[in-house]
């Protein structure tokens, strides 16, 4: 039980990362989009493809947590 | 008027027969209050692979669709239906050997042979339909589109915009001037990775982008397909990297050799854990309602439904997007991958 436990942390503290990760894309490229709506369309494909990258990590600690649950 | 009137009303009849059906179906949990239903090993079986196609019901009472078992074993191929296990409980002999079934789904030889598994599994069936729907699809739009040299109808409608979107907006900007030699590889891996995603997201359908050795494959030929197209100064930057002092070299060489794998092992990873996480939200939300049966008993189960499924709708809508979102993610990166590969240094 101890070790499902920890875990669960390790997950959560996974998704804290990715979370704090890919909110700062979003706002940055939130920002950008603002000040420039014509470049809007490169943004966006960049953003997505930093916030893939970002997920990629967090979610290699979710398949950790998930082989050691 | 009426209508309105008459949405609460279904919406209960609705939820009651939800409950009725969780009822009949746990039988053996809700008779013994000290001990809490234990969603996990439901949940494993939903996403792992199998030789029979599970559709409903537990136990004696299930109904699957029985897939064939084909086993190499010792030079000779052994061919029957999974259906002769009777879900693990019996072996099968053929000539002097003999097949057992384990909890997992594994099938091993009682004599200690080691054969070796092709069957059509869960998921390979689930990718022939997939396949199916692909051949339907792009057959007959391509068929359509070939004759027809006007605004595309019908089913060519549908199709052509995606993969116009798929062809200018992810693989031309990314790949350069010679895309043209990558658009076969790159649409196929998107529409697959697209259908197989909404596939799996149907009620007893198998989950086929979320399994590992799926995503492994697809990210392996992407592996072969960036090396085989790198260029010279790609290699030069991974066994030269340009303005890198000599004293560096010895880290900075193992480093990018490395970083030629690890791009296609986060691209196997994203598209495994991103599916099968959303399957796995999915059903703990479904589960919900049975913990909450067999913790407060009917009455929880009544409180927790409308809230469990609020909640599953949603996530099946963002599994929706995610779909979409991992197929698009998988063909870009894949794109990129290759244009960084063949870019042309002035």
């Amino acid at each position: 039980m101890e070790i499902t436990g920890i875990a669960a942390i390790g997950a959560g503290l996974a998704a804290i990362g990715a979370g704090i990760g890919i909110g700062k894309i979003g706002g940055s490229a939130l920002e950008a989009m603002a000040r420039q709506p014509e470049h809007s369309g490169m943004i966006q494909t960049n953003m997505i493809i930093a916030a893939a990258l970002v997920e990629g990590v967090a979610l290699f600690g979710v398949v950790v947590a998930l082989l050691q649950g | 008027m009426s209508n309105t009137r008459l949405k609460p009303l279904f919406t209960l009849l609705f939820l009651i027969g939800i409950i009725f059906h969780l009822k009949a179906e746990s039988p053996s949990t809700s008779n013994n209050s000290d001990e809490l239903y234990n969603p996990v090993p439901a949940i494993m079986h939903h996403i792992s692979d199998s030789h029979e196609w599970h559709l409903w019901g537990e136990g004696e009472g299930s109904v699957s669709i029985p897939l064939p078992v084909i086993l190499y074993t010792a030079g000779s191929l052994d061919i029957f239906m999974s259906s002769a296990f009777h879900h693990g409980k019996s072996n099968v002999k053929i000539e002097d050997r003999e097949y057992s079934l384990d909890s997992h789904g594994h099938i091993f030889e009682t004599s200690g042979l080691h054969p070796i598994d092709f069957s059509i599994t869960k998921n390979v069936a689930s990718m022939f339909l997939a396949l199916i729907v692909m051949l339907l699809l792009f057959v007959l739009t391509g068929l359509k589109s070939k004759r027809n040299f006007g605004a595309p109808t019908g089913l060519a409608s549908f199709i052509e915009p995606l993969v116009l979107f798929v062809r200018d907006d992810i693989i031309k900007p990314n790949i350069g001037s010679n895309y043209k030699k990558y658009l076969p590889y790159l649409l196929t891996l998107f529409f697959f990775i697209l259908i197989n995603n909404l596939l799996g997201l149907l009620p007893g359908a198998a989950n086929v982008t979320g399994n590992i050795a799926i995503t492994l494959v697809l990210s392996f030929i992407t592996l072969i397909v960036t090396n085989i197209s790198g260029n010279k100064s790609y290699w030069s930057h991974i066994f030269k990297p340009p303005g890198v002092p000599l004293a560096l070299m010895p880290i900075m060489i193992p480093i990018e050799i490395v970083g030629i794998f690890t791009k296609p092992f986060a691209l196997m990873i994203r598209l495994f854990a991103n599916i099968s996480a959303g399957h796995i939200i999915i059903l703990s939300l479904i589960s919900l309602i049975f913990m909450a049966q067999s913790g407060l008993g009917n009455a929880g189960a009544f409180g927790v439904a409308p809230v469990s499924v609020l909640f599953v709708l949603f996530m099946y809508l963002i599994e929706v997007l995610v779909a979409f979102l991992q197929a698009y993610i998988f063909t870009l990166l894949t794109s990129l991958f290759i244009g960084l590969a063949t870019v042309e240094h002035h």
